[in-house]
């Protein structure tokens, strides 16, 4: 039995920006593919082709065995979107919302009406099912936005940045929702610019970057490759520097990042909260004077540096952080068409 | 599902996906009616434009131009009111184009392009929903008009052939709505983009005052706008006048819009997978 979702050499550039160059994928009936890339890796262009919103200039998929291109129409009866933007209707209930879905899914009216009940249980919104949308809160709209796409109970659910825009409490809500659904044996393609959520969730990750896959893999194996966790350390002096990086020698799983205008050597570290104390016997023997110690876990950054030698977001919004502050509409300034 | 409680999980997807008759494009087309209709109650600004915008326009016209207004063998309510109606409409119908482009712009319409729907359904729907919201302006318009004296003296065919061709040019001017809905980028530029053109339309016509009265240039085009042929033939009717050929030319009119404008949307519409 071929994989739930397949994909072959998709490419597809707007104007002069290559948003797909060549993306290959393969998901197993049942597993959670988790996508990870920053803000115009091409995540949401995957997603919108595999949805039949949009079509690629070159390369094939198929979805559950049906071919995207040629039977979109019998792709969309068996997918869920839930797509970047929450896109519920503001001026409809909860309620109406969902059975307004489960009938553009050809669900009989009773059919729509009993599982929009259930939704609205498993969703946690049956208090509010019968006010209107205009009045949730950014993570009931959200909730609500998945449980339209679970309406038909479909095979393949594509969940593009779920989790964006959260708060934590959410965050977790939407996760344990995700974990349910996998167990009962949706595959589900999940795109995300949160390595802890990817990490979380997908029995797979595949890191895009310029339309391209450049890893797969477990998220153990990504870890490996990363090489583990961050060791931070900022230290008082600049001639302290040379000081700590020997005495963090024994400690490195990795190349130690260094950069002496601030003082500040990153290593990668393999083992975890342990090694803190040893650590500060370490330093602390050697005379360093420490302003700022921290043991953190590798982020998207530290993963695109591992694995590309740049940082996750070269031309990025003024003062903002990579993957945050992004906008509504799809991110496609990056202004640049070379090959990688 | 975690609990299934009923039957109604038991549908699966590979039976959802053999549901295509016409019937179900029908269903989608009547739900996404019903989608909108709901949607008018709950949001003031197309209450009131549905309703207190064309009960102003009654009043408005009635008192304040009724005495300045020569209008030859009509008292000016029954001369004006058939004005307002067809002035009124084509504004509705081109407000089609508002909440469509609201739609596109909140990524709803996204949605309903993922689901196995027909595709007709989301313009279809649009455009039938404002044919509704449009004959409640028209009632209401028709209830305040009685108030100030307005009576309807054609047949009670008449009559109906009048509010059916009223209804059938609101449509039209609805498909104009939709592909403007669909060519802009926000709500605020069809908005904008949605009006803009109607005022020359519906003032440089027969809806207000007598063509004649214009100059000549203006009068040429008066005389043979959609809103001229239209609001004539629905004069005629309302007052039990023979209406001449002002009829034809209005459905002449209002299919050559149709004939224009739906593929042009539908078109639109489709590119917008690429």
């Amino acid at each position: 039995m071929t994989d739930a979702i397949v994909v072959e050499q998709l490419a597809k550039t707007f104007k002069t920006t290559r948003a797909l160059d060549g993306l290959d994928l393969s998901v197993p009936h049942g597993a959670i593919l988790g996508v990870l890339g920053p803000n115009g890796a091409g995540k949401t262009t995957a997603v919108r082709i595999l949805t039949t919103l949009l079509r690629p200039d070159s390369g094939a998929a198929w979805v559950t065995g049906l071919d995207v291109l040629r039977e979109p129409q019998r792709v969309r009866a068996r997918i869920g979107l839930t797509g970047q933007s929450t896109a519920v209707d503001d001026y409809l209930t909860g309620r109406e919302n969902l059975e307004l879905v489960g009938r553009l899914y050809h669900l009989y009216a009773g059919e729509a009406r009993a599982r929009t009940a259930d939704l609205l249980d498993r969703v946690d919104l049956v208090d509010a099912a019968d006010r209107t949308v205009k009045t949730y809160s950014g993570g009931m709209r959200r909730r609500l936005d998945v449980a339209a796409s679970l309406i038909a109970r479909p095979r393949v659910l594509f969940l593009d940045e779920p989790t964006t825009g959260l708060d934590p409490r959410s965050r977790l809500g939407m996760w344990d929702l995700i974990e349910a659904l996998a167990r009962e044996g949706t595959t589900i393609m999940l795109t995300t610019q949160y390595l802890e959520e990817a990490d979380r969730l997908a029995d797979t990750i595949v890191v895009i970057d310029h339309g391209r896959v450049i890893a797969r893999g477990t998220s153990d194996e990504l870890k490996s490759q990363v090489g583990g966790e961050r060791l931070e350390v900022t230290v008082a002096t600049e001639s302290a520097v040379e000081a700590a990086l020997t005495a963090l020698t024994s400690f490195a799983a990795g190349e130690p990042v260094v950069d002496r205008a601030t003082r500040h050597v990153v290593v990668p570290v393999s083992k975890g909260a342990g090694i803190l104390p040893e650590v500060v016997r370490e330093l602390d023997a050697a005379g360093v004077a420490l302003e700022d110690l921290a043991l953190r876990r590798p982020t998207l950054d530290d993963v695109f540096l591992a694995l590309t030698g740049h940082a996750a977001e070269e031309e990025q919004a003024p003062n903002g952080r990579p993957g945050e502050g992004k906008g509504r509409r799809r991110g496609r300034r990056r202004g640049r068409d070379e090959a990688p | 599902m975690t609990a299934i409680t009923s039957d109604a999980w038991a549908t699966t997807v590979e039976e959802l996906e053999r549901r295509t008759s016409p019937r179900w494009a029908v269903s989608d087309a009547l739900v996404m009616t019903v989608r909108l209709l709901r949607q008018i109650p709950r949001i003031p600004e197309l209450l009131i434009f549905a309703t207190i915008q064309p009960i102003m326009f009654v009043v408005l016209f009635v008192y304040v131009f009724g005495g300045a207004i020569n209008t030859p063998g009509f008292a000016y309510v029954q001369f004006l009111l058939p004005g307002v109606f067809v002035q009124t409409v084509a504004f509705g119908g081109a407000a089609t184009g508002i909440g469509l482009a609201d739609d596109l712009q909140k990524g709803l319409v996204d949605r309903f392009r993922s689901l196995p729907m027909a595709r007709s359904a989301l313009l279809l729907g649009r455009t039938t929903s404002d044919v509704v919201r449009n004959g409640l302006s028209v009632a209401v318009m028709i209830a305040v008009g009685m108030v100030t004296g307005f009576r309807f003296h054609g047949s009670a065919l008449a009559v109906v052939a009048g509010l059916a061709l009223l209804l059938a040019f609101e449509f039209a001017f609805s498909w104009i709505g939709v592909l403007i809905g669909l060519s802009v980028k926000s709500v605020e530029a069809a908005q904008s983009g949605g009006f803009i053109w109607l005022f020359p339309l519906t003032f440089a016509s027969s809806a207000f005052v007598p063509v004649d009265s214009m100059p000549t240039w203006l009068r040429g085009f008066a005389e043979h706008s959609p809103v001229t042929v239209t609001v004539d033939a629905l004069r005629g009717w309302f007052n039990g006048l023979p209406v001449g050929s002002s009829g034809w030319q209005a459905l002449a009119w209002i299919v050559g819009i149709l004939a224009v404008m739906v593929p042009l949307a539908v078109t639109r519409y489709r590119r917008m997978t690429r």
